[in-house]
């Protein structure tokens, strides 16, 4: 078990949980990912770490929100089942600042993509680097750690869907307008809007990079659930990944086997709904 | 007279494939000892001869006979961590039971049941097996809480060594936790004969993969000696059009979400895939494995293998329990590609039938295409059972050498870094869990002779 700090709410579907993994928080750095289980039945679920603290020996993560298993994990009070990482690679920009010193930077971040984002906006700072940061939502109220990206972040633009807040529009509409200021793209959020980002991105010949997040089960390479396209062969994300090269990725497959389970999850959302009520355990 | 063997309780093939209880019930008291007494205690024992880690058998088999079980369940110990576990899973046809003398003329002694009956006896009367040498002071880490891991931290630990075991699941037994299926090996099985270790001292770490959370260097920086039994490693697939397809899976995926992660329960967390017809492809123990569990999910589970069912791979007691159970053998066919809807849903396979040729260097019969036999399946649910490659996510950053095929160079099983030794599925490929155990065996042999 493993004890935690805190489980709380930020925004209408969003939750922070901080975590003691002392060990996990050892190594981990920007773009890694955890796997942890809420309670011993759970599902084992993919989650790219937000916040790490070594001195603290804690993992703070942010998820949304999306099927029986995130909403089960909002139950969580003092402690978690499990925890293992860091798993898969770090983002290549932090294991090599130095190769990256004259590049110009943005990262574009989609909905709760923010998350895994800041890490990584925040360590190249602390290398000296800084980057820009285009973050979409689909609305004003959805927006996450907005103080604390700005701080590390030299500039960041926002765009919503309703225009509610900054430009109104997508990423992909302010990445155009300021394609000129940049040669390296790293994006994270939605599939759909991860393809999208990399379209405009090839267009330009600007590079770009991706964080995957498809399903997994044990995340060490043993059970090919996290399988993607990319240059035309099977990559596993846990092991490989989970971050590609954005020009090489076959995101139109990545978007039909997020659907697998679709029917199944369904059923298991309305099954823990039920369970949850019977329990007598609140959750919105 | 006495050439047929005692055949032990089997559950009912139309009822067990509505449930995921083991098949084979094991021996009752009067069923083994009438077994036990065919034996002909000879005074040079093939059998022996015939088993990897070398179990004392005639010795074991005469204790049964003379009612003295906990010298039986001692024998074995000396020779066998796990024999609750070998009891169910070795292929005893081709290991000690082909040696049996008595096979020539009738039916080999059930070696294999007996070994499990006296492992269960065991485990029901809570015989204890904590002999241990007093603590010598010397640490070794083991990578992999499998058979062989759990086989080498178990003779280590009755050594007086300090034994620690890191696992990336959260639970302990490798493969015999999220592989074999609770039909061919109880889970509660596989906790008794963890929980046995953890008596003799040793301490499993859950959760954590060595090569990120820590290294292999920390390791040997930290402990006396390392040894990495960390298993076979990625599934491989194979390379044809539309493998890609939403409802292809690799066999371990299938069996992970039913046996570690309970998926067949309705009450788990943890979806699975359920449809009308599935295939699983490949003809070995996974295969089997793969594709009894599916039939228990209520599946038309079929098994397709490119070469005869002469040639299959899996150990003959699972082929014979998969026929009873109604599994479709498809041999001597193998699939050239896979169809698909418009959202990338499995709707069938195109197959292409299959002949064999001459025996090929490795002792196999090659196999080739028929011609003009390409013909569609229809199916929504295709699994590959395919063996797996090389996985070294413990090596990472180390000075450990690999072969070409990408397997870890050992000497015995000493590897090229010093103090760190390898064995089982992470150097041979996939192989059984009896060969783990050996290797497992083996290292801490030579780990004791090395520390000396």
């Amino acid at each position: 078990m493993y004890q935690v700090f805190y489980n709380k709410k930020i925004n209408e579907n969003s939750y922070e949980m901080k975590v003691k993994a002392p060990l996990c928080v050892k190594k981990a750095l920007p773009g890694q990912f955890v796997i942890i289980m809420a309670y011993s039945d759970s599902e084992r679920i993919p989650l790219t770490i937000y916040d790490y603290d070594r001195e603290e020996g804690s993992i703070t993560l942010i998820y949304q929100v999306v099927g029986a298993s995130t909403l089960e994990l909002t139950t969580v009070k003092d402690s978690l089942y499990g925890i293992v990482g860091p798993l898969g690679n770090a983002n290549e920009i932090c294991k090599n600042p130095d190769n990256y010193r004259d590049k110009r930077i943005v990262y574009v971040a989609g909905g709760v993509g923010v998350a895994p984002v800041y890490p990584q906006v925040k360590y190249l700072k602390s290398c000296g680097i800084e980057v820009d940061v285009i973050y979409g939502a689909r609305s004003a109220s959805l927006y996450l750690i907005r103080d604390k990206l700005e701080k590390e972040a030299r500039k960041v633009f926002y765009a919503t869907d309703d225009g509610s807040f900054g430009t109104k529009g997508f990423v992909t509409d302010i990445l155009e307008e300021k394609r000129e200021n940049y040669d390296l793209c790293v994006t994270i959020g939605p599939v759909i809007m991860m393809k999208n980002v990399c379209e405009v991105c090839k267009k330009y010949g600007i590079a770009s990079i991706v964080s995957m997040n498809p399903l997994m089960v044990d995340g060490s390479g043993m059970c090919g659930a996290c399988r993607c396209e990319v240059d035309g062969k099977p990559k596993f994300a846990c092991i490989h990944g989970p971050e590609f090269d954005g020009s090489k990725v076959n995101f139109d497959l990545a978007l039909k086997r997020m659907n697998v389970y679709k029917n199944e999850e369904a059923v298991k959302m309305e099954e823990m709904k039920e369970k949850l009520a019977k329990r007598g355990v609140s959750y919105e | 007279m006495n050439d047929k063997r005692v055949e032990g309780k089997v559950q009912d093939s139309q009822i067990r494939v509505t449930n995921f209880l083991e098949v084979e019930e094991g021996y009752q008291e009067e069923e083994a000892l009438t077994e036990a007494s065919r034996c002909l205690q000879c005074v040079n024992p093939r059998c022996v001869k015939g088993c990897p880690v070398g179990i004392q058998i005639p010795h074991f088999i005469k204790a049964i006979k003379e009612n003295r079980m906990q010298d039986a369940y001692d024998i074995i110990l000396e020779s066998s961590s796990l024999p609750a576990v070998c009891g169910r899973v070795c292929p005893q046809e081709k290991q000690c039971e082909s040696f049996c003398v008595k096979g020539l003329k009738g039916d080999a002694i059930a070696i294999g049941a007996l070994e499990r009956y006296v492992a269960d006896y065991a485990l029901a009367h809570d015989f204890s097996s904590t002999n241990r040498k007093s603590p010598n002071g010397k640490k070794v880490a083991i990578v992999g809480s499998g058979p062989s891991g759990l086989t080498c931290a178990g003779e280590l630990a009755r050594s007086g060594y300090e034994v620690v075991i890191y696992e990336v699941l959260h639970k302990a037994g490798g493969v015999l936790t999220y592989g074999i299926p609770e039909f061919r090996l109880p889970k509660r099985i596989v906790q008794r004969e963890v929980e046995n270790l953890e008596k003799l001292g040793v301490v499993i770490q859950t959760d954590v993969l060595i090569g990120n959370t820590i290294t292999l260097k920390e390791l040997q920086d930290e402990y006396d000696a390392v040894y990495i039994g960390s298993g076979a490693g990625l599934p491989k697939f194979m390379g044809i059009e539309g493998e890609d397809a939403n409802q292809v899976f690799s066999a371990n995926e299938i069996l992970t979400r039913i046996n570690l992660m309970g998926a067949y329960m309705e009450e788990a967390n943890t979806p699975i895939k359920k449809c009308k017809t599935a295939y699983v492809i490949g003809g070995g123990n996974v295969a089997m494995d793969a594709v009894r569990s599916l039939k228990r999910l209520g599946i038309d589970a079929h098994l397709m293998y490119r070469r005869s069912e002469e040639e299959l791979p899996a150990r003959k007691m699972e082929v014979m329990h998969a026929k009873e159970e109604g599994i479709v053998f498809d041999v001597l066919t193998n699939p050239v590609r896979i169809l698909t809807d418009e959202n990338n849903n499995v709707i069938g396979m195109e197959v292409v039938d299959m002949e064999l040729g001459e025996e090929g260097e490795d002792g196999r019969r090659s196999v080739h295409e028929k011609e003009n036999s390409l013909h569609p399946v229809p199916c929504e649910m295709i699994v590959m059972a395919l063996g797996t490659s090389p996985n070294h996510q413990a090596l990472k950053e180390s000075d450990v050498q690999l072969t070409d095929r990408g397997l870890i160079v050992v000497d015995g099983t000493r590897t090229s870094s010093n103090h760190v030794y390898a064995g089982g599925d992470a150097v041979t490929g996939a192989a059984t869990v009896i060969l783990a155990m050996e290797a497992g065996k083996k290292a801490a042999k030579e780990i004791m002779e090395d520390l000396q």
